[in-house]
């Protein structure tokens, strides 16, 4: 009874500072600016079918896709068994499927020991990519001590948690053996019975490993559901929603700002009179609220997996720029302005912008608009557009491009290319041979 | 031997409308290895007898190169403009010789009042060897020659288009090899984006020589490109490489013309 209160009490207090956190995310996600990316909802659900519940794009990479699909499958699987055993928790059951689901219950027991091994195999994989091959795709400036130990405590936790509930397991089938107390035949287990040799055959101790083992499986997994907001291990819940949420536009086509138009328009035709005068607080990016929601969302939907960088032509070459720093900034940005309504109320003004406090210019210039990290991304983030917004704040606010840069407008400007050609000879071409 | 490249101009002058115009770009215009390529895709078009026009000295411009570098004030100032003309002329359907070009005028165009529909000309080059008007024969054999092609940025991720330029070298008596970073994980020339304009950040290596790092790595002996910029980022890697000799970048027309004679 005291312990179904405990479980009851912890349960409802990780719920409730799980949707806090989540909500705060949200919240934050939100202070970006509108862009409509209802439409086509046909499309919309077909691609979040393919790239997120499918995870198309992860195969690009066999062997990190195959590992990765374990610990998916296994995620999404062994929480029907998280199910029971809140429901357990809740109402003292033991085991309260087994009964209802006849021998169907051994098949699903069996089918989670097999995929928590897997899971575990997989996490322990990950594990020496990271530490002991070193892979390159997990280094670079912005995989600095916080992002690395970030990925290491998850693969930790999840090793940990697999194998806690597997201990639990082979307990349980030695009891069963034992026909103690209320353990009664349920479930089979391919893989913990083969662990079971080295557990005490003392049914007491048995009985108190498998209660220990019960609790730090499932106060583990509310641990870890509260980290989820403070970790890049959110993509398991914005994946979803962040793919959903694709451009679908070709990818090479830039969306034209519409407050430009109106201003052109009226520059070429004084007649013009502008339906509405929507002109905004400033052109571009300097700071994440520039921004829209879509980007924020990408920005706490990354995972940090560093395929983007990997692929990045400028990366590639040793050039400041890459493009899962892009993204990590700017989630490490709309975070701190959060926190600073939280701390400070709404109209408060830190002094910080996203451009120079975290991206530099240098990095912006670097990019080749090549699309490659937007390509690469396995959940459709586009690193590409906030640089480009980016830039459009430096260009047209602050009139600081390159001046090689600023040479090319003018050469526009003035003669309609972006060399310094005259109009006149632009046909010369179908004279010469 | 002049073209005899007609103008929509002319043409109106005439009360002639073309079939298709033919949107050269600031590339094809101006710079001398890009204008042989202009020069090749208006043979290619004279060839097969297609009606088609150039702007002449109205071209301007698409804005692409400003709104990459985030100038969307010049971009829409020049996009209006361009939709002005092509309008006025009452252009239907456009072949462009360049990849950003064909993406500016497909996808960016139609939001500010112009709709055409649009090809790049490795997508004409493509239709026109289905239908059986372009084979390779009667000029110029590749017979034993590595060719490998490279995807522009634009083209290729921006816009989807990787078996049309492939097509116009499988019908080559020659094999195809690919690199390693090919279609949608194709390695930038390096130029995308304005770099064409500027000089590139500091770094340790210049995007281009990477490029044909790849490209030597394989034993090639052409580099084919479907973009003009691609074609000077592609040439100079490999003058930096001392390569001239053995490595040739040739566009998907030239080749195409080189290989019918024309």
């Amino acid at each position: 009874m005291i312990s179904q209160l405990i479980f009851i009490l912890l349960l409802a207090a990780a719920i409730y500072l799980f949707v806090k956190n989540a909500g705060k995310i949200r919240r934050n996600i939100l202070l970006g600016k509108a862009v409509d990316r209802s439409d086509r909802r046909a499309e919309r659900w077909a691609i979040m079918a393919k790239v997120a519940l499918g995870q198309t794009k992860m195969t690009k990479r066999p062997l990190a896709a195959v590992m990765h699909f374990f610990i998916y499958v296994g995620f999404i699987i062994i929480n029907l068994e998280v199910l029971e055993i809140m429901i357990d928790g809740i109402f003292g059951s033991h085991r309260i499927f087994s009964k209802p689901l006849g021998s169907l219950y051994g098949l699903l027991i069996g089918g989670f020991e097999i995929l928590a091994i897997l899971v575990l195999l997989a996490c322990v994989t990950f594990l020496a990519r990271r530490n002991i091959a070193r892979l390159k795709r997990f280094s670079g400036t912005e995989m600095t001590a916080w992002p690395k130990s970030d990925a290491n405590y998850i693969l930790l936790i999840e090793i940990c948690l697999m194998a806690a509930f597997l201990t639990m397991n082979a307990a349980d089938y030695k009891l069963q053996a034992l026909h103690f107390d209320h353990y009664i035949k349920a479930g089979s287990f391919p893989v913990s019975s083969l662990i079971a040799s080295i557990l005490s055959n003392n049914p007491i101790t048995l009985a108190i490993t498998e209660r220990a083992c019960w609790w730090f499986h499932i106060v583990g997994i509310l641990a870890f559901l509260n980290y989820l907001p403070y970790s890049k291990h959110f993509h398991i819940l914005l994946a979803f929603p962040n793919v959903w949420y694709s451009n679908l536009e070709p990818k090479g086509e830039f969306t034209n700002m519409t407050s430009v138009t109106t201003e052109v328009k009226a520059m070429l035709d004084p007649s013009f009179v502008p339906e509405t005068s929507d002109v905004p607080a400033r052109f571009g990016a300097k700071d994440v609220t520039d921004l829209t929601w879509k980007n924020l969302m990408e920005a706490y939907t990354c995972t940090e997996c560093g395929r983007c960088t990997s692929v990045c032509p400028a990366n590639i070459t040793g050039k400041l720029l890459s493009p899962r720093k892009i993204m990590m900034d700017t989630r490490d940005r709309i975070t701190e302005v959060g926190n600073n309504i939280d701390q400070h109320g709404k109209d408060y003004n830190d002094g910080k912008a996203l451009l120079d406090n975290y991206i530099t210019r240098e990095e912006l210039w670097a990019c080749t608009s090549c699309n490659a990290c937007v390509e690469a991304c396995p959940v459709n983030i586009n690193p590409l557009e906030i640089i480009t917004e980016m830039r459009r704040y430096v260009v047209m606010e602050e009139s600081q491009a390159p001046s090689s840069l600023n040479n090319m407008f003018g050469n526009v400007e003035n003669n309609g290319a972006p060399w310094k050609y005259s109009n006149a000879d632009r046909f010369n071409w179908a004279d010469k041979e | 031997m002049s073209l005899a490249v007609p103008t929509m101009a002319q043409m109106l002058a005439e009360g002639k409308e073309p079939e298709i115009l033919f949107w050269v770009g600031c590339a094809g215009s101006f710079d001398e290895r890009a204008q042989k390529i202009t020069r090749d895709i208006c043979k290619i078009l004279q060839h097969v007898g297609i009606s088609y026009a150039v702007l002449g000295t109205e071209e301007s411009c698409t804005g692409d190169p400003a709104k990459r570098a985030g100038n969307e004030f010049l971009f829409q100032m020049q996009a209006m403009t361009n939709i002005e003309v092509l309008n006025a002329y009452n252009v239907k359907k456009i072949v462009t010789g360049c990849p950003h070009c064909f993406n500016t005028i497909k996808n960016e165009y139609p939001g500010l009042g112009g709709d055409y529909e649009v090809i790049h000309h490795s997508q004409l080059i493509q239709q026109l060897i289905d239908e059986g008007k372009l084979k390779a024969e009667g000029g110029e054999s590749f017979n034993g020659k590595r060719i490998t092609y490279h995807d522009p940025c634009y083209l290729g991720r921006g816009n989807g288009i990787y078996e049309a330029p492939r097509r116009a070298l499988e019908i080559l008596d020659t094999e195809l090899v690919e690199m390693k970073r090919c279609k949608s994980n194709g390695l930038c020339c390096g130029a995308g984006g304005a770099q064409m304009f500027k000089e590139p950040e500091k770094g340790n290596k210049d995007i281009n020589m990477e490029r044909i790092d790849e490209v030597i790595s394989i034993n090639a002996q052409i580099v084919a490109a479907a973009c003009p910029f691609c074609m000077t980022m592609l040439s100079d890697g490999v003058k930096n490489h001392d390569k001239e000799q053995e490595i040739k970048v040739l566009d998907i027309a030239e080749i195409t013309v080189r290989a019918n004679g024309l």
